[in-house]
């Protein structure tokens, strides 16, 4: 079992639901994310998504496009991000997993980067622009290293499409909650929740949503409904108006226990068994 | 000979569909309505009707004697299609995707736009048809290109500027991409060059076709046999893979493709994507790309806007790989230069890009017999660049 199973596994055996903070790898600096991470953890994130910085990232909105930027500017590498993981292995339990474009993991070589990831600690990978028709050749090297290669489901997807995304998916399967870019938003849409459902009668797959939860009253409409929420360009705002401050750390970490608090304790939800 | 793309649109290993899921299911339906068309006896004649009385095909076949002459060696022909509507050859694309967006009900378009005349050209399209059009175009790009944002905002279109990244086409692909996975329910993405996820290299490349068709039957009319030798600038490549694609089959057409040098390749910055680049996946395929060893994608750099583009189609990689095309990359200076000797010689101002090309022919024209022949694909005309190639040669 691999140790996002393990976690998961876990979470359900309590009725919990998992906190996945997101932080762009290097932003504003490996020394800085790393001190983040750490704080992250023992604020209540079960589990940490760190995203690794690329020159074109289409998926995502100007808040992480310019913490991809800031990342790059300060020459941050994916061979730099993967000895983050293992700097931060020697202290953490928790899971930790990639959040990447295919272009970097592509120039770095499938196998090799299968390998090292699996060497430095990493759990899992999520490669934003690689649907599973085009995934197997990734697929194959994360297999066969013991990597959990990660699929999305869109508002797009149609039901045949999810329950191939399930079935290939490893890990937990991300819910991607809206038709957009990554960024902050004052609503959840208000189909997710139809999604979510949708997606439970196909899989026993964990689900973790991501895309614009950006409050604790967001976590909390969801939980219910999945077995963790992703929280990105809120949290990178947040480094964006502190990095440089000595606050940085402090003002991330309440943000982090703010968004832990509606998952405290064990919540009995929309499970469908 | 096996017929490319593939079901996932895959020519050889490059093209398919790197894009996040979200527009999946949007391609998938994209695709479908595509071949729906394809078999619509109605769709082909009213792009035909459109193609004739409105873009004003067939564009000429033109030999180009003054420049033969200056040069020597083989005989030079022009296609013209820096005669179509709205000066080059990106209106045979928005005429077909055009009318599948209206097919698909769809009541907004959106476009990237390097150069400009892809916008010019869908801004166009939007009015005929009368739909909505928003236009994303790199600020680099609206300041060496500023005629052409006037000419689209004339027509209707709203232009969006784009300040990320390298502020070019890149980073225009980048933000309308990001645009359509917003909108894309109520949104068709009509992009402008054979490039991008499948089917857009596939669907790009059969609208254009009709200008190598039209070359085979012209100078077959003319000359009874085929040209020597086909040559187009290569950007994104949807002039070269159009006048191309015809000629694939036939051997003994040898076919060059011809792209930016900017600078000159050593000096590092340059569009050469399929000579000077390594494959990896931006923009929703697999193709030649101009990156760091890290897999971050390069900033390219020409003279002419729709040029300077560090990706290339991936039919144009695949046939690099074979070896059925050839690919040679010409300079700024150089481009420069032709594009003053066809002024001076024969009167017509090329578009920059198309500059590419015509300076290409004139090296290899004066090293070949006179019985050989040489088609250039002269994609646009020159109005655009006018205020830059004055500046640049000091005029």
């Amino acid at each position: 079992m691999t140790r996002l199973g393990a976690a998961f596994d876990a979470l359900r055996a309590r009725r919990m639901r998992a906190l996945i903070p997101y932080f762009t790898g290097g932003d504003p600096s490996l020394a800085d994310t790393r001190r983040l991470i750490v704080e992250a953890a023992r604020r209540g994130a079960d589990i940490v998504e760190i995203g690794v910085p690329f020159s074109d990232p289409l998926a995502d909105g100007p808040v992480i496009q310019r913490a991809a930027q800031r990342a790059l500017a300060a020459g941050v590498t994916l061979p730099r991000v993967l000895e983050l993981v293992r700097d931060l292995r020697s202290e953490l339990a928790i899971p930790l997993v990639f959040l990447t474009y295919y272009n970097p993991v592509l120039a770095f070589g499938l196998k090799a980067f299968a390998r090292s990831a699996v060497d430095a600690g990493l759990d899992g990978v999520i490669v934003a622009d690689l649907p599973p028709e085009e995934a197997g050749p990734l697929a194959d090297e994360t297999t066969a290293a013991g990597l959990d290669l990660i699929h999305l489901v869109a508002p797009t997807s149609t039901p045949a499409r999810m329950r191939r995304i399930a079935q290939r998916s490893r890990g937990f399967v991300y819910v991607v909650s809206l038709t957009g870019v990554t960024g902050v938003r004052d609503a959840l849409p208000p189909d997710l929740l139809t999604q979510l459902r949708a997606l439970r009668l196909i899989t026993t797959r964990p689900i973790c949503v991501g895309f614009g939860i950006s409050a604790p009253e967001h976590v909390r409409a969801v939980a219910p409904y999945a077995d963790g929420v992703i929280v990105g360009s809120a949290v990178v705002r947040l480094i964006e108006q502190h990095a440089g401050t000595s606050g940085l750390v402090g003002e991330v970490g309440r943000f982090i226990a703010s968004m832990k608090a509606p998952l405290q304790h064990p919540i009995n939800g929309a499970r469908i068994e | 000979m096996t017929r490319l793309p593939d079901a996932g649109g895959h020519f050889g290993r490059y093209g398919g569909r790197f894009v996040p899921e979200t527009l999946m299911s949007p391609l998938i339906e994209l695709e479908r309505a595509y071949a729906a068309a394809k078999r619509d006896p109605r769709f082909h004649a009213r792009l035909a009707t459109l193609s004739r009385d409105y873009a004003g095909r067939p564009t000429p076949l033109y030999e180009a004697a003054r420049l033969t002459e200056h040069c020597g060696g083989a005989r030079i022909y022009l296609k013209r299609e820096d005669l179509c509507h709205t000066g080059a050859h990106k209106i045979n694309n928005v005429l077909g995707q055009g009318l599948l967006a209206q097919r698909m009900k769809r009541r907004r378009i959106i476009a990237e736009t390097g150069a400009g005349q892809h916008g010019v050209a869908t801004a166009t399209v939007a009015a005929l048809l009368g739909l909505d059009c928003d236009v994303y175009m790199g600020t680099e790009d609206i300041e060496r290109q500023s005629l052409n944002v006037f000419r689209m905002r004339l027509l209707g279109a709203k232009v969006i500027p784009v300040e990320s990244g390298s502020r070019t086409l890149k980073d225009a692909v980048n933000e309308a991409l990001r645009d359509w996975v917003t909108n894309v329910r109520t949104t068709y993405y009509l992009l402008g060059s054979a490039l991008g996820p499948h089917p857009y290299p596939m669907m790009v490349r059969d609208f254009h076709s009709v200008i190598g068709r039209e070359v085979k039957r012209q100078f077959r009319a003319a000359t009874g046999r085929l040209p020597d030798c086909l040559l187009a600038c290569v950007g994104g490549g949807s002039n070269a893979i159009g006048l191309f694609h015809p000629f694939v089959g036939d051997g003994g057409v040898r076919i060059i493709g011809v792209e930016a040098g900017g600078h000159g390749i050593a000096s590092g910055r340059h569009g050469a994507s399929l000579s000077a680049g390594r494959v990896g996946v931006l923009h929703g395929s697999m193709s030649y790309l101009l990156q760091n060893d890290d897999g971050q994608i390069a900033t390219a750099h020409s003279i002419s806007a729709g040029l300077d583009y560090p990706g290339v189609g991936p039919e144009l990689a695949y046939y690099k790989d074979t070896g059925r095309f050839e690919f040679v990359s010409i300079t700024d200076e150089e481009a420069l230069a032709a594009f003053e000797s066809l002024a001076r010689l024969e009167g017509i101002m090329p578009a920059l890009e198309s500059a590419h090309a015509v300076a290409h022919a004139m090296k290899l024209a004066k090293g070949l017999p006179r019985r050989r022949s040489i088609v250039v694909g002269l994609s646009g005309r020159g109005d655009k660049d006018v205020q830059l190639v004055s500046g640049a040669l000091g005029a």
